[in-house]
């Protein structure tokens, strides 16, 4: 019945959708000629006029809106309009977004001490909302206070692992007038230099979180910060309602002679939380929306009844995300200890069973072979473990890796997948599936989302007790980097044994060293090779079944200009967007 | 009376204090019976990759490694005298009744009740005053017109109405008149009585109209059934009879008796609703109560639940409470119970 009312509900919306789209598809009324992908790699209706309010709504909320406690992709391409960190992704279309470019900073990042100590110089001329010039200081203290994790514990925690942080910090809140000169130094108003315990050669690519965009010490009022965050870009808050709504207005205080980046084109934004799904589809085909913000694309209700509409089609994108769907192999279960145990699930799976199990090609996404997602910077094309012409796997090779491991009519062990995800209970199945074929016999095992990984498939102890040889998974990057995608997933020491990693099946020193080898190496080209070949080295260990570049279907609001997909975030990239 | 009336008040009490108690029991004692720890129920609170120094201190701050008892007592205490918490930069005081902190959002529950409560309000007036309009006199011209077209046409609809779920009339009302009309609101637009009465009625008309059909399906089918049992009463015909109007005996001896169950069960629909009609909520992205309370089941957002949970079984003890009040004014033998 709830099927029906939807798919009746969808029907009855395709009319009026479909209609209103042809009244003006090509030369629409922001003037720009309708085309799928048209702003994939290019500027979509491009256009430099002020005005309007972009209408933005989002099916669940940001975990947060204040600059220190946001770990949502989504919400770092929003931030940028109404805070400026010191560096940041190219607002550009195409290879440019994933370059880092100076924002708050004059330029990027000067190394020094072989990358473990970091300098910026900040632009001048820049205020906060209430006309305070910013200094320094409002940086390193908006840095500090991230680090207080029982306040923010949403956030990410790199500042706080890196940062060379007195012994005993913990906080500015808690750590009142202790001197954290050791990690962070401000020589003067516009100088911030920050410390850390060892090199790191990306450090430009943190000086791009939330994190560091300045907070006036006077005006912090911690966890209830987000309410009225003050603003640094060229937007600030005029209302806002936990889980129901925020809207922002411009900034009398930003100076455009300050940033080079930004055109500050709409007047306002606003922003509906914890909206329908299927509701926001509809107001975005109908143009009543602008931006369905979360950047996850259409749902699959609405994708098939825009797909098959070519006036709806030529207003979506389909761009690749810096995501992989993926399954990791254990070595911690038998007979997986056994490379050619986990040879043989290479070869043995159906590679198109897998992107159908995901959604098919629009948003399941490409078939990966390798572990770093095409647009990530060092990623190599390779394939240890072809799976023939048709991608349904290689049996023969199969059967030979099972007979070397000693199991020559296969075996048994369990998959986990978490149960509030239908696309991974399709995917375990399909895994059930291909390996039967050569005699692995896989259990499903459903676990709850919220303790998928600190009970369950993420708990070491807990995935050997129960057999848990193969665990559905799925990692975006932090920032499209070899760091920010691969630390949290190949490297052996993230490992916990109370439970809470993503990573449980790679279990190799030899990554670990290539990690640390290329964390310090402040050359760019070497760097990005190293990333490469840590991706190869763990697809020789078979401890990792990648499945799917993910990919989603977006969809242009109707009125916008200057669209463009972002590759750093995967979406379209919100702050250069105008609604005249 | 007044003895009665105290009984009931205290009565409510309890029965909201084992309300509270059960609810609690399900979202804090259960997950920890099932193995939780309070770090592994703490790592749904906090970003991704977190340290286990990150859980360690959240689960620290939301008061995860106190006994049970401990924590419930801190969560009731804070209703009667408020609670103190802190936001990091410094202590802030929740003034009473403090229904606990959202662990997600880190805002005090009772503001974002009070803030919701006016479209959760305006959702169950607006809709049961239609219902009981609609579905009372489609019931009572249903049983007088028994077996003829008009009955037999307006109780197949109300059986569609019974029969079908909210989120497929919402979702298709919403698609004709709103999206392909246009003549309604596309839903998710709340505007309050106080600042415009008309917009107010425009955006809730859908829902009210949603909401009530199922409603008024279920009130016509229990007012005809009342009215054809009443209308063959003898004292029914005794006033046909005496030579009454026969307007005036149907409504003035015929609906008055059939109408008592109804109102009983108004009383109860209204008190549920006002904690919060969930799914049209849903359906039309209104945040009101019910769409607050799927939002922290979601997230796993405890005080919350707590909160909504404790709000509707307020509400509806008190509207069992004025329910009870009025069977005792109407039949004084129930005071004696």
């Amino acid at each position: 019945m709830a099927a029906a009312g939807v798919a009746l509900a969808l029907g009855l919306t395709a009319c009026s959708g479909g209609t209103s789209t042809k009244n003006t598809a090509g030369g629409s009324s922001a003037g720009g000629k309708d085309a799928f992908n048209a702003a994939l790699t290019t500027v979509f209706n491009p256009s430099d006029k002020k005005g309007g309010i972009v209408k933005m709504a989002d099916e669940s909320a940001p975990d947060s809106l204040d600059p220190g406690d946001t770990y949502y992709g989504y919400q770092w391409d929003l931030i940028r309009i109404y805070g400026r960190a010191l560096t940041m992704f190219k607002p550009a279309p195409g290879k440019a977004g994933l370059e880092l470019t100076a924002d708050l900073a004059e330029t990027l990042g000067v190394p020094s001490d072989g990358g473990k100590t970091w300098t910026y110089k900040l632009r001048k001329g820049v205020k906060f909302e209430d006309g305070t010039p910013i200094k320094a200081a409002d940086v390193k203290y908006g840095v500090l206070r991230s680090t207080d994790k029982a306040t923010f514990p949403d956030g990410p925690t790199y500042f706080s692992d890196m940062l060379n942080l007195p012994k005993g910090y913990k906080s500015p809140y808690k750590s009142k007038g202790m001197n954290t000169d050791s990690a962070i130094s401000t020589p003067d108003d516009s100088t911030i230099v920050f410390h850390l315990k060892s090199p790191f050669a990306g450090f430009d690519y943190l000086a791009q979180l939330p994190p560091t965009i300045p907070v006036p010490e006077a005006k912090d009022t911690g966890a209830n910060y987000k309410a009225h965050v003050i603003s640094s870009g060229p937007y600030m808050f005029a209302s806002y309602a936990a889980d129901k709504s925020y809207t922002l207005k411009r900034n009398p205080n930003w100076d455009q002679a300050t940033d080079p980046n930004r055109k500050a084109l709409p007047d306002g934004y606003d922003v509906q939380l914890k909206v329908n799904a299927e509701y926001i589809d509809n107001r975005l085909i109908s143009g009543d929306l602008d931006v369905a913000i979360v950047g996850t694309g259409l749902t699959a209700a609405s994708q098939s009844k825009v797909l098959s509409d070519p006036a709806l089609k030529a207003r979506t994108d389909n761009p690749t995300n810096a995501r992989l769907n993926y399954v990791s192999v254990n070595p911690t279960v038998k007979p997986l200890d056994n490379i050619e145990c986990r040879k043989a699930v290479q070869y043995a799976m159906d590679r198109t069973s897998y992107q159908t199990a995901y959604g098919g090609a629009f948003s399941g996404g490409d078939i990966a072979t390798t572990i770093l997602p095409p647009m990530v910077p060092g990623y190599q094309k390779f394939d240890l473990y072809p799976a023939g012409a048709d991608n349904k796997g290689d049996p023969t090779k199969a059967k030979e890796a099972l007979a070397k491991c000693g199991q020559p009519s296969g075996f048994a062990t369990n998959i986990a997948y978490r149960n509030e995800r239908p696309k991974e209970k399709a995917t375990a199945e399909a895994f059930q599936q291909a390996l039967a074929k050569v005699g692995i016999k896989l259990t499903l095992k459903g676990y709850a989302k919220a303790d998928y990984f600190s009970s369950y498939a993420g708990n070491p102890p807990f995935v050997k007790a129960n057999n848990l040889g193969l665990a559905l998974n799925s990692w975006g990057a932090d920032w499209p980097d070899g760091f920010g995608f691969l630390s949290q997933i190949v490297d052996s020491r993230v490992i916990r044994e109370t439970g809470g990693a993503t990573n449980t099946s790679v279990r190799i020193p030899e990554v670990d060293a290539m990690l640390d080898q290329a964390v310090s190496e402040l050359d760019v080209t070497k760097r990005n090779a190293l990333w490469g070949q840590i991706d190869k080295r763990v697809m020789e260990d078979a401890s990792i079944y990648p499945g799917v570049y993910a990919k989603a279907l977006l969809m242009r609001g109707k009125n916008l200009t200057n669209v463009f997909v972002n590759q750093s975030f995967g979406y379209y990239d919100y702050l250069a967007m105008g609604k005249p | 009376m007044i003895t009665y009336i105290i009984r009931r008040l205290l009565a409510s009490v309890v029965l909201l204090f084992v309300v509270s108690v059960m609810t609690f029991s399900i979202f804090y004692v259960v997950p920890r019976i099932a193995g939780g720890t309070p770090e592994t129920l703490a790592t749904r609170y906090v970003g991704r990759s977190a340290t286990a120094a990150t859980v360690h201190l959240t689960a620290q701050r939301l008061g995860f490694y106190d006994p049970m008892t401990v924590q419930y007592a801190n969560w009731a205490k804070g209703i009667v005298v408020g609670a103190d918490y802190d936001y990091g930069a410094g202590i802030e005081r929740c003034p009473a009744p403090c229904l606990g902190y959202s662990f997600i959002t880190k805002q005090p529950v009772w503001p974002d009740l009070l803030d919701r409560a006016p479209v959760t309000f305006s959702l169950a007036i607006g809709a049961s005053i239609i219902w009981l309009v609609a579905g009372v006199s489609t019931g009572v011209l249903s049983a007088l017109r028994r077996g003829s077209f008009f009955d037999r046409g307006t109780m197949g609809v109300a059986l569609a109405g019974v029969s079908l779920p909210i989120f497929f009339t919402g979702l298709v009302s919403l698609a004709f008149f709103s999206y392909s009309l246009g003549w309604t609101a596309p839903g998710g637009q709340f505007v309050p009585f106080t600042e415009s009465p008309a917009q107010w009625a425009y955006s809730l008309i859908l829902p009210w109209i949603t909401l009530s059909f199922l409603f008024s399906a279920q009130y016509a089918r229990l007012t005809r059934a009342g009215m054809l049992e009443t209308m063959h009463e003898d004292y029914i015909r005794t006033a046909r009879a005496k030579g009454l109007r026969e307007r005036n005996v149907v409504i003035q001896h015929g609906l008055r008796a059939a109408l008592t169950p109804i109102l009983t069960i108004f009383g109860l629909d209204v008190g549920l609703l006002l904690g919060g009609a969930i799914l049209t909520e849903k359906t039309f992205s209104l945040n009101g109560l019910g769409k607050y309370a799927v939002d922290g089941i979601n997230t796993q957002d405890m005080p919350k639940i707590m909160g909504v949970t404790l709000f509707a079984a307020f509400f509806i003890v008190m509207a069992n409470l004025i329910v009870d009040l009025m069977y005792a004014v109407v039949d004084p033998r129930v005071r004696t119970l």
